[in-house]
């Protein structure tokens, strides 16, 4: 049996509260699930779901209070692991007395890249990640999108077999995100597994294999983007132009929105047919029909309200 | 052995050159410069004794602040500004990244403190005195103010890993002064009949580190010789103190949960 790239088994993490620290607040709880060789996963909740310590845990730099972790079958605590993963934090910051080429050169030593093959992976990696021109300026004089940049070329610099990267999207503008997602396309392409968490649910969407969804450091669902939400169609949307100075449907009028010169409209699924026939009566041009389907979007928004309901993580107990 | 130690202590000496840690050289050249020709103006056959005081006590003093200032930064930086999140991901043990961390600081101290020595030496040649044998105690106070340096530097270190820069600065100050007393201490001990404050001060004498032996520059200033003994006494001590704080220092860091 193939042993998955991501084994999370039963992790929970208790942080001290209070003034003398013996409440203890709840972040993350029980969390268990897998993930397989060669999956883009993605790792989605809101702010304060507990994202950040899961990934903070898994890259050791605190510890669980409970439960553990299996990277390729390597504990989290092996530092032999490290070889096989790369991380790119949240709102990466590196050193800014640095240049980009002498950042990624630092990294590559602690791999045992001689000379010749450090020089030629910083190049190609800043290549890739668009930063050739930039490479010999220091990392102060940096964007929040070139720092980003360059945290993904020093998580990716020495192929590791499993990628995390913590809200990768965050501070790139459209062009910038763009690229990410190529990078993440283009490591799965290579049988790369790539480990995000984001609360873009549209890029989760395009680029997820599968993906798992934490609220108030609880984990509410694992599985593909499809099977998380329903693909039952809810509804019909329709998109027309009236005829110019013609009178819209009086069915349809009161629950069409205009927008421009356009008219938008949901109908249920059933009553499709007689609307599209009464805005052929009317000579309006159709423009397109689309069935509507829950999106994640939707599920994350029921969910996250559901979760408000409580607090985001719970006090557990006094020691 | 694990050449990990070795890189980050590269880039912990890039840093402080980049950062203009060595710009306490100008300060240092100015005063030597300035001791030089007021000295050359007023005194008569106390040249000498008077520029290596004032110059050993600077390198001292000079190495001092660098060594706790920069010290008690060294860990608490990298996690303030999350630079080790990036760094604890790659194969880098935590121990890996402190002793890397104190010998990049140690190197900055070194080459800091050489370069302030021959600061020294040129004021000496400026006053017109010829360098005699009985100067290389000169080189010798200076090896034990490093050797002194690399004490406050691991202790920095040490306190820097699980308190604030403030707190650190002090703990690591307090200590520094308590430890230029120890014999001190050791004497109160022997002036009172109660059997626990004796064994309290005893305990403190030999827990402290003493700073009082690593002090050569009166010897230095008058031309006398320094003990071969003395000189490899305070090579092993510094050597296994520095050792112990650092074990203490990766034992309470390799528990800690980075924020």
């Amino acid at each position: 049996m193939a042993v998955p790239a991501i084994e999370i088994l039963g992790l929970t993490k208790d942080y001290p509260s209070g003034f003398w620290r013996k409440r203890l607040r709840r972040s993350l709880d029980n969390l268990t699930f897998q993930v397989e060789e060669g999956e883009v996963f993605g790792f989605l909740g809101p702010n304060g779901a507990g994202k950040t310590t899961t990934l903070k845990l898994l890259m050791g730099l605190i510890f669980p209070t409970a439960g553990t972790a299996r990277v390729r079958g390597r504990s989290i605590e092996d530092v032999a692991m490290h070889r096989e993963i790369g991380f790119l934090p949240e709102q990466p910051y590196f050193y800014d007395y640095l240049t980009g080429r002498e950042l990624l050169d630092y990294y590559a030593r602690f791999f045992g890249f001689g000379q010749d093959e450090r020089r030629e992976r910083v190049t190609r990696f800043l290549e890739r990640v668009g930063l050739s021109d930039a490479a010999n300026v220091q990392l102060r004089k940096f964007s929040k999108g070139m720092l980003q940049r360059v945290g993904i070329a020093q998580a990716i610099l020495h192929d590791p077999q499993v990628v995390f990267l913590d809200e990768p999207m965050s501070g790139l503008d459209p062009v910038g995100r763009r690229e990410v997602r190529d990078i993440i396309l283009d490591l799965k392409r290579q049988g790369r597994t790539v480990f995000f968490s984001t609360h873009i649910l549209s890029d989760a969407e395009m680029l997820c294999d599968r993906v798992a969804v934490l609220v108030g450091g609880k984990l509410q669902g694992v599985g593909a983007p499809g099977e998380i939400v329903s693909m039952e169609v809810y509804a019909m949307e329709i998109l027309f132009e009236a005829r110019e100075g013609g009178p819209l449907p009086s069915a349809l009028a009161q629950h069409a929105t205009q927008i421009g010169g356009r008219y938008r409209v949901e109908v249920p699924e059933a009553e499709l047919y007689g609307a599209l026939e009464q805005l052929r009566s009317c000579q309006a041009r159709i423009l397109s029909v689309t069935p509507l389907r829950p999106t994640l979007e939707d599920y994350f928004l029921r969910l996250v309200g559901r979760g408000k309901a409580a607090p985001q993580t719970a006090e557990v107990s006094s020691r | 052995m694990s050449a990990i130690p070795g890189v980050v202590a590269i880039n912990t000496f890039r840093e402080a050159v980049r950062d203009r840690v060595l710009y306490n050289l100008i300060f240092f050249a100015l005063m030597m410069t300035g001791a030089a020709i007021l000295v050359g103006g007023i005194s008569i056959g106390i040249e000498r004794m008077v520029i290596i005081n004032l110059g050993l006590s600077a390198i001292s003093i000079f190495g001092l602040i660098m060594a706790i200032f920069i010290g008690v930064g060294l860990v608490h930086k990298e996690m303030e500004k999350r630079t080790l999140y990036s760094l604890l991901s790659k194969p880098v043990r935590r121990w890996e990244f402190l002793t890397g961390k104190f010998g990049g600081l140690l190197l900055t101290l070194v080459v800091n403190t050489s370069l302030m020595t021959l600061g020294l030496a040129a004021a000496l040649y400026y006053v017109g005195r010829p360098f005699v044998r009985s100067d290389a105690t000169i080189l010798v106070a200076v090896y034990f103010i490093l050797l002194e340096l690399a004490l406050v530097t691991a202790l920095a270190l040490f306190f820097s890993c699980f308190s604030s820069p403030m707190l650190s600065t002090l703990f690591t100050l307090g200590i520094y002064l308590a430890g230029i007393f120890s014999s001190d201490i050791r004497d109160v001990g022997m002036f009172t009949s109660s059997p626990a404050i004796q064994s309290g001060a005893r305990v403190l004498y030999y827990l402290l580190p003493n700073f009082h032996n690593f002090n050569a520059i009166a010897a230095a200033a008058h031309g006398e010789a320094v003990p071969f003994a003395l000189i490899w006494q305070n090579t092993a001590y510094a050597a296994v103190y520095v050792a112990l704080v650092l074990i203490a220092s990766a034992a309470v860091f390799s528990g800690r949960n980075l924020k």
